[in-house]
C-alpha cells in the first residue's frame, strides 16, 4: 500500500499549462519582438561593459533622446509615419506615435561615458548604446 | 524568417511598400521580381553579437522576408528600393494605363 499527496494530473495539467503558454507567447510569431513596450531592447555584457541594443526602426535620430541619472536609462523620442493627403493606405501595420522608455541596471553607471551609436553598430541602424560602468 | 512589418499606399502615380527591417544593412537586401512575385529578403550580419552575453531580452534578432504578388498594372522595370533608418521603402510605379485620368463633361 502507498500513499501519494500529490495528484499525477498536477503534474499533467502544469505542463499542459506551460506549452499554452508558450505556444500563445511572440516567441514563436512572425515579428522579432513582442507585443511589449516599445520600443524593445537587448542587453548585453561585453567584458566590463553593457550595451543596450534598441530596435528602433523609422526612427530619425534627431527625434531621440538618451538620459542617463545613476543606474537608470531613459529613451524617449516619437516615431512619425506620413503617407501624404493624396495617398491612399492599403495596409497599416507599423506603428508610430510618442515613445518613453526607463530601464535600470543592477549597478550605477557612469553617465558621462555613455555612448549612443544610431547606425554603426551591424550597419543596420539599430541604435546602440554603450554603458561604461 | 521573420516576417518585416509593412505599409502599403498607393498614389495617384505608384504604389509604395515599406517595410521594417531593423538590422539589415544595404549590402544585405535582396529584392527581386520573378513570375509576378516581389521578394524582399534581409539578412542580419550576426557576426555583431559575437562577444555579447545577453543578459536580458526582449526581442529576437533574425532574417526577414516577405513576398508581394504584383499585378500586371506594376511597371517591373522601373521598381525602384531604399533603405534608412532601418526601413526598406519600395517604389512601385503604375503602367500608364492605369493612372488615373480626367474627364472632361461636355
Amino acid at each position: 500500500m502507498s500513499t501519494t499527496f500529490s495528484s499525477p494530473f498536477d503534474a499533467i495539467f502544469a505542463l499542459q499549462r506551460a506549452l499554452d503558454a508558450r505556444h500563445q507567447s511572440d516567441w514563436f510569431g512572425s515579428n522579432t519582438a513582442g507585443t511589449g513596450a516599445f520600443p524593445p531592447i537587448n542587453i548585453f555584457q561585453q567584458r566590463d561593459d553593457f550595451v543596450a541594443i534598441v530596435e528602433l526602426p523609422g526612427v530619425d535620430k534627431v527625434d531621440l533622446e538618451i538620459e542617463a541619472k545613476e543606474s537608470t536609462i531613459r529613451i524617449s523620442g516619437k516615431k512619425e509615419i506620413g503617407f501624404g493627403t493624396s495617398a491612399g493606405v492599403h495596409r497599416r501595420e507599423r506603428a508610430s506615435g510618442g515613445f518613453d522608455r526607463t530601464f535600470s541596471l543592477p549597478i550605477d553607471i557612469s553617465a558621462e561615458a555613455i555612448r549612443a551609436d544610431a547606425a554603426s553598430r551591424s550597419a543596420g541602424e539599430h541604435t546602440s548604446v554603450c554603458l561604461y560602468p | 524568417m521573420f516576417v518585416p512589418v509593412t505599409d502599403i499606399f498607393e498614389t495617384d502615380d505608384a504604389l509604395t511598400v515599406m517595410l521594417e527591417m531593423p538590422g539589415v544593412a544595404k549590402d544585405r537586401v535582396d529584392v527581386r521580381v520573378e513570375n509576378d512575385v516581389l521578394t524582399i529578403e534581409g539578412q542580419i550580419d550576426f557576426g555583431v553579437y559575437e562577444n555579447l552575453r545577453p543578459l536580458y531580452t526582449e526581442y529576437n534578432v533574425g532574417n526577414y522576408a516577405r513576398t508581394f504578388q504584383l499585378s500586371s498594372r506594376i511597371e517591373q522595370d522601373r521598381i525602384s528600393a531604399a533603405l534608412k533608418d532601418g526601413v526598406m521603402t519600395l517604389v512601385l510605379p503604375k503602367v500608364e494605363r492605369a493612372k488615373p485620368r480626367k474627364i472632361h463633361v461636355n
